[in-house]
C-alpha cells in the first residue's frame, strides 16, 4: 500500500470538505504535493486536479516541489520587516540563486517565506531545519549558508 | 405575480425571476462580464450592480431575485460611477494591445469601456505578465488579457464536465490555469473551444492555420482542396453581416473558388458516407452480438473525452472516422487517383465549426500512407477573416455548386450540424438497409432540439432499436453511468460535445445569444424540409463512390480508409 492510500484510509466518507486535511496529511508525509499525489487525491475525492491545484495554490502552506535537505524559513513578520528582513530574503535568494518557494537544483536548499515565527526579539530571524539564527544580516547569512555548504562538500 | 419598481416604473412580474432578466425584459441594458445564462451566477465581475433604494445598497442583479416591493435604480449616478470604476480597474492591468488582438472590434471589454465612457487612463496598475500558452493543438491561452471573469472555468467544468482549467494562485497573482500550471496539452482539455465562445476578451483563441494555407495556395506545386462542414453554410452569415441562420451554401462555393482553391467539396457528402458506414456497422453489431450500445465518433471532443474519462467505453465507439477525416481520406485516395494527382502534392483544408477538428486532423490515427488526411483546419471565425484577407465581398457573388465527385449531398448529411442530426440521418439509412424500404416518418421529433439527453424507441422492421442523443458533453456521464449499471434498452447513442451540436461549436461566430443558435438549427431543418434527396443512400455521389471505388459499405477498402480505432489517454484530469 502506498502512502496516499494509507492516508485515505482515515477518511471513511470522503467528500470535497476533506480536501484540505488530506492535502495537509500528504504534505506532512511527503514534504510537498506531487503531481502523482494530486492525481490520487483527484481520484479519491472525485474532484478535478485543476480544482485541487487551484485550492492548494490559494494557500501559502502547500508546496509543489520537494523541500531541500536544508529548509530555510525566512520570517517576514512585522518586527523582522522593520529590521530589514526584505534585504535578508533578497540576499538568500541571490546567494542560492533560487526564489522563495523553490528548491535548489542540487536539492540542498529550499526557501520558504513565513509570517511571524514568534521570535520578534531576535529579529530579523530565520530558521534552518528548525534551528534559529537571530539578528541575521546580509553578511552573516552568507557565512551561515557557507557553513552548510562546507558540511556537505 | 409580484410588484416592484424599476427606475421609477411600477412593474408586475412572475415570482422567481432574476433581477437581471427582469430588467432586460424591460428593455434596460445592464452590462455583465461573468454571467452566462442558465448557469448558476457567480457574481464575480460586479458590473451588473443596481442600487436597491430600500436598503441603499448596491446589489448584483445577476445573483439576486426580483422580490415584492423592491425598488431599484439601474443607472443612477452612483451605479454608473461604480461600474465605471470596475471597468477602469479591469483596464488597469490589461495589456492594451487592442490593435494586435484577435478580438479587436469583437471584444466585450472594448465595448464596455466605450459604453461607460472611459476616455482616459485614471488608474495605472502593474501590467499582467504571463506567458502565452501555445502548447495546445487547437487552443491558445493568453492569461495576460484575462479579466478573471471565470466564464471559461464554468464552460469547461459545469457545461462540458471536463474541468481542465480553474483559478490558480491568489490575490493579484490569480490566473486561470491547468493543474500544476503547465501547458494545456498536459491537461484533460478536449479542445471543444466552448471557452473561446464565452471569453469576453482575447484571452482564449484558436490556433491559426491561415498562414500555412496561404503558403499552399501560393505554391504552384500544391493542389489545394477545401471542404466545409454542414453547419458552416448556416453560421457564416452572422460573421458577414447577414441575419442569423441564412444559408449561404452557393455563394460560399463561389467564394472558395475565388480565393483560389482548386476543388471545393462539401463535408455533408462525407457525412453521408459516414452514415453509410456507421449504419452498416450498427447493423453488423446488432446482428453479430457486437459491443452495444454503439456510440458515434464524429465529434472529436467527445472522442478525446472518452479516451480520458471513459476508457471502458472505447470499444463502444463507432470505428468510423469523422466526416472531416473521411473526406480527407477520399480526397487523397479516390479523388487523387481519379485526377491522377500524387496525394503528397495535395494540400487539404477543412473549414469547420470546431476547434477540436484541428486536434483531430493531426491525430496519428488520421493518416494514410504517411500522409495526413487533412492538413489544415479553419474555424468559421477564421474563415470569415480569410475572406477579408482575400478581399472577397461574399454577398456580391452568384451561387455555385460544389465540385464533383465529392460535392453532392443529401439533407441527411446536412442535418449533422444539429444535435440529433447524425442519429436521424443514420436511422433513415439503417431503416432502408434493414427493411429494404425507406423510412415512413423521416422526422424524429423526440431527438431534435436542445434537451440534455433525448431518447426514444424505434420499430425498424422486426427490430426494436433504442436510440439516445446526448446534447452537451456535461451530460454524457449520466447516460454512461446508467449503461454501466445495466441499462440495456439503448443500442445507439449520438454524442455531441457542444450544446446544440456543431451549429454552436467552439469555432462558430461568437454569439452569447441562444436565439441565434436556434435560428441556425432551424435553418438546417428547413433545408431538410425543402430539398428532394433526404437520405444518404440516395445521394448520387455516394452511389457512385461505392460503385466506382469503395465497393460496399463496411467492405475491405472502407475498413482500410474510413475506419480507425482509439486508445486510452493518460492526462492530468
Amino acid at each position: 500500500m502506498n502512502k496516499s492510500e494509507e492516508i485515505f484510509k482515515k477518511y471513511n466518507h470522503p467528500c470535497a470538505d476533506d480536501l484540505i486535511p488530506i492535502l495537509q496529511d500528504i504534505q506532512k508525509e511527503n514534504g510537498f504535493l506531487s503531481e502523482v499525489s494530486v492525481k490520487e487525491v483527484s481520484k479519491f475525492l472525485k474532484l478535478p486536479s485543476s480544482r485541487i491545484y487551484g485550492v492548494a495554490t490559494f494557500y501559502n502552506q502547500f508546496r509543489f516541489t520537494p523541500v531541500g535537505k536544508y529548509h530555510i524559513s525566512v520570517c517576514r513578520g512585522t518586527a523582522c520587516h522593520v529590521l530589514g528582513s526584505a534585504t535578508v530574503l533578497q540576499e538568500i535568494e541571490h546567494t542560492l540563486k533560487i526564489k522563495a518557494g523553490n528548491t535548489s537544483r542540487d536539492g540542498l536548499f529550499s526557501i520558504e517565506v513565513v509570517a511571524c515565527i514568534g521570535a520578534c526579539g531576535l529579529a530579523p530571524v530565520i530558521s534552518i531545519n528548525g534551528e534559529f539564527y537571530a539578528q541575521v544580516t546580509s553578511e552573516s547569512i552568507k557565512t551561515i549558508i557557507d557553513e552548510y555548504r562546507t558540511k556537505e562538500s | 405575480m409580484i410588484k416592484l419598481e424599476i427606475n421609477n416604473k411600477q412593474i408586475e412580474v412572475e415570482e422567481g425571476k432574476l433581477l437581471l432578466d427582469v430588467c432586460r425584459e424591460e428593455g434596460i441594458n445592464i452590462p455583465t462580464m461573468c454571467y452566462i445564462k442558465e448557469i448558476m451566477p457567480t457574481g464575480a465581475c460586479r458590473l451588473c450592480v443596481v442600487e436597491d433604494l430600500n436598503t441603499g445598497k448596491l446589489i448584483t442583479s445577476c445573483s439576486n431575485m426580483a422580490t415584492q416591493g423592491m425598488k431599484v435604480s439601474t443607472h443612477s449616478k452612483r451605479v454608473a460611477e461604480s461600474r465605471k470604476v470596475i471597468v477602469e480597474l479591469l483596464l488597469s492591468n490589461h495589456p492594451d494591445d487592442c490593435l494586435y488582438c484577435v478580438r479587436n472590434t469583437n471584444c466585450e471589454l472594448q465595448d464596455l469601456s466605450y459604453n461607460v465612457g472611459i476616455r482616459e487612463r485614471r488608474i495605472r496598475g502593474e501590467k499582467n505578465k504571463h506567458k502565452i500558452d501555445t502548447s495546445g493543438v487547437s487552443l491558445v491561452r493568453d492569461p495576460a488579457k484575462c479579466i478573471l471573469c471565470g466564464r471559461c472555468v464554468d464552460a469547461c467544468g459545469r457545461v462540458m464536465g471536463v474541468h481542465a482549467i480553474d483559478f490558480v494562485n491568489r490575490g493579484n497573482k490569480s490566473e486561470i490555469g491547468v493543474a500544476f500550471n503547465k501547458g494545456l496539452n498536459t491537461s484533460s482539455c478536449v479542445n471543444c473551444g466552448q471557452c473561446i465562445i464565452v471569453c469576453p476578451v482575447g484571452a482564449l483563441y484558436e490556433k491559426d492555420h491561415s498562414a500555412q494555407i496561404i503558403e499552399a495556395l501560393d505554391s504552384p506545386k500544391k493542389h489545394v482542396v477545401v471542404q466545409y462542414a454542414p453547419s458552416i453554410t448556416v453560421t457564416l452569415a452572422e460573421e458577414i453581416g447577414l441575419p442569423a441562420g441564412t444559408d449561404v451554401n452557393g455563394i460560399l462555393n463561389a467564394a472558395l473558388r475565388k480565393i483560389g482553391f482548386d476543388a471545393v467539396f462539401d463535408s455533408s457528402f462525407s457525412a453521408d458516407l459516414t452514415i453509410m458506414e456507421e449504419a452498416t456497422e450498427l447493423i453488423h453489431r446488432i446482428s453479430n452480438g457486437g459491443k452495444l450500445p454503439m456510440i458515434t465518433s464524429c465529434c472529436p471532443a467527445w472522442v478525446k473525452y472518452a479516451e480520458e474519462f471513459a476508457p471502458d467505453m472505447i470499444d463502444n465507439l463507432s470505428s468510423c472516422k469523422s466526416p472531416q477525416q473521411m473526406m480527407g481520406s477520399m480526397i487523397n485516395n479516390y479523388y487523387a487517383e481519379m485526377k491522377n494527382i500524387n496525394p503528397a502534392d495535395i494540400y487539404s483544408v477543412a473549414i469547420m465549426p470546431c476547434t477540436a477538428k484541428k486536434f483531430e486532423a493531426q491525430r496519428e490515427e488520421m493518416t494514410s500512407q504517411g500522409i495526413t488526411d487533412v492538413d489544415a483546419v479553419l474555424t468559421t471565425r477564421e474563415f470569415s477573416l480569410f475572406l477579408n484577407k482575400f478581399g472577397i465581398d461574399i454577398k456580391s457573388l452568384d451561387p455555385e455548386d460544389a465540385d464533383s465527385p465529392l460535392g453532392k449531398r443529401s439533407t441527411a448529411g446536412k442535418i449533422f450540424g444539429a444535435s440529433g442530426g447524425v442519429m436521424e440521418a443514420a436511422v433513415r439509412t439503417a431503416h432502408k438497409m434493414i427493411t429494404g424500404k425507406p423510412i415512413k416518418e423521416r422526422k424524429i421529433d423526440a431527438i431534435r432540439g436542445f434537451d440534455d439527453i433525448k431518447t426514444t424507441q424505434l420499430q425498424v422492421g422486426d427490430l426494436n432499436i433504442g436510440i439516445a442523443v446526448v446534447n452537451g458533453l456535461g451530460n454524457v456521464d449520466t447516460l454512461l453511468n446508467e449503461i454501466r449499471n445495466g441499462r440495456d434498452d439503448i443500442q445507439f447513442i449520438e454524442v455531441m460535445a457542444c450544446p446544440g451540436g456543431c451549429i454552436n461549436g467552439g469555432g462558430q461566430p461568437i454569439a452569447l445569444n441562444t436565439d441565434n443558435i436556434k435560428k441556425r438549427m432551424a435553418s438546417l431543418y428547413t433545408i431538410d424540409d425543402t430539398e428532394e434527396i433526404r437520405t444518404s443512400y440516395e445521394n448520387p455521389d455516394i452511389i457512385n463512390i461505392y460503385n466506382n471505388y469503395l465497393e460496399k459499405p463496411g467492405g475491405k477498402k472502407s475498413h482500410h480508409l474510413l475506419h480507425t480505432h482509439y486508445m486510452e489517454r493518460d492526462v492530468m484530469k
